[in-house]
């Protein structure tokens, strides 16, 4: 019995995986609902933001991820800043969604030569 | 690297390093602390490892005083995850000195998050040195989340602006500077208007000969500029201490020993108590460097410097824990 439990669980986890990146691969599909809503992902490693420019179309939610083992923010240059993170720390995540079309620059307020930037069309 | 001339070790004993120009610095991955002595109005420093090697007339002078950099308190991957174990080791080294320091220099990063907890851890650490007094300034880690307002509370009693102070310890004129707020997009660190202000002001009235001792974070030279190794606006800072004949920069930041001597001024980093960072552009980024275990502590510790009346050199030694 805990046999065949053990294969059932080891069976669902490429199905779950595989829903998982089908349901991101389809932005949107599942909150159809509500208005097209979609995510795209910043990643930061080596003290860079990658992609450094990132398009995306309105309404877009933005989540950054901080890969270093330093801490690092996400701060909008503008004035007022248009977003502005915490401090993240190893892992943690930072979301902002863009509902009006424009180029957003940022920066690492720690690290301010880390910069980047959303243009949202 | 090919050019070797450019990772020459600067040990210099002989008070002969003033009129020497150019790009000295210590590469080796060694000293988290200086033992700073001033000697008839120089200072010199010396790594911890060498102490052993120093006489009492080296190690004896007006004043004398360590500095100590980037704990990083709650600071836990692989780089180190024991930086309250390399900081305790540190405070180890500096009460083995026979000549007790006057008191000590942090140079900023004392928190990896600004949590109140790895304040408090460090500052129970240092409780148990034998030097009492600590002067402190800070660190871009130091002032996360609330513009500095935590590290002013603790730290800044009777300093200006956002930390910025100067106090005199037996005819040497110390000035603590703050360059870790308010950077800019794709800029270095930043002094501001008003604190330049306010240190012209400080230094004007005193005499040419009076030693200055400069302590800041990040540092006051151009280190590398591509890792944001440098400050902005330093050179008005260095233009204010131009008249005087005797001066050192102790900074922090970079995690490593570094040292630059240009006419009346004496640069130095010191290494970080907590994980040493790599060599500028040497890495892809100036993230921690991971050395096997049994070598960490070789690359951390603390500095001591020494100052000598009358004659112009600088001699800095870093020290490892190891």
């Amino acid at each position: 019995m805990r046999r065949s439990v053990f294969i059932a669980g080891l069976a669902a986890v490429p199905l779950v995986l595989g829903m998982g990146v089908f349901g991101t691969g389809r932005k949107g599909s599942i909150t159809s609902a509500q208005e097209k809503m979609s995510t795209m992902e910043v990643k930061i490693d080596n003290f860079s933001f990658g992609p450094v420019t990132l398009k995306v179309p309105v309404g877009t939610t933005v989540t950054w991820t901080n890969r270093d083992d330093i801490p690092h923010t996400i701060v909008s240059t503008d004035d007022p800043k248009a977003f502005k993170s915490k401090v993240l720390d190893t892992d943690e995540k930072f979301s902002s969604t863009f509902s009006k079309p424009g180029t957003y620059p940022y920066f690492c307020s720690i690290h301010p030569k880390m910069t980047g930037k959303v243009i949202v069309q | 690297m090919s050019d070797k001339k450019k990772d020459e070790l600067l040990h210099d004993h002989n008070n002969d390093g003033v009129n020497r120009r150019g790009f000295l610095k210590c590469m080796a991955w060694a000293g988290t602390g200086a033992f700073c002595v001033m000697q008839g109005g120089v200072l010199k420093s010396y790594s911890l490892s060498r102490l052993l090697e120093l006489n009492t007339t080296e190690a004896n002078g007006e004043l004398s005083f360590v500095q100590i950099s980037d704990s990083h308190m709650g600071f836990n991957k692989p780089a180190n995850p024991d930086v309250a174990g390399t900081l305790k080791a540190a405070v180890d080294k500096i009460n083995g000195l026979t000549a007790v320091p006057e008191f000590m220099l942090h140079t900023g990063d004392i928190s990896h998050l600004s949590k109140p907890e790895e304040f408090d851890t460090v500052d129970q650490i240092l409780k148990s040195a034998k030097p009492k007094d600590v002067f402190y300034v800070p660190g871009e880690h130091d002032v996360l989340n609330d513009d500095g307002k935590q590290f002013l509370e603790r730290y800044g009693k009777g300093s200006k602006g956002s930390g910025w102070y100067s106090f005199d310890k037996k005819g040497t004129h110390f000035i603590g500077l703050v360059n870790v707020m308010n950077l800019k997009a794709g800029g270095l660190g930043t002094l501001g208007h008003e604190q330049l202000e306010w240190m012209e002001d400080d230094v004007k009235h005193l005499k040419h000969s009076t030693p200055i001792v400069v302590f800041a974070h990040i540092p006051l030279w151009s280190v590398y500029p591509e890792w944001g190794w440098g400050t902005d606006d330093s050179a008005q800072a260095l233009a204010y201490l131009k008249k005087f004949g005797s001066v050192t920069v102790l900074n922090g930041h970079i995690h490593q020993t570094m040292q630059k001597v240009e006419g009346n001024v004496t640069f130095h980093t010191a290494c970080s108590t907590a994980f040493p960072q790599p060599q500028p552009g040497k890495a892809d980024s100036p993230g921690p460097m991971k050395v096997p275990a049994e070598q960490l502590r070789s690359v951390l510790g603390i500095t001591d410097v020494n100052y000598v009346q009358g004659q112009h050199a600088l001699a800095v030694v870093d020290s490892s824990l190891a």
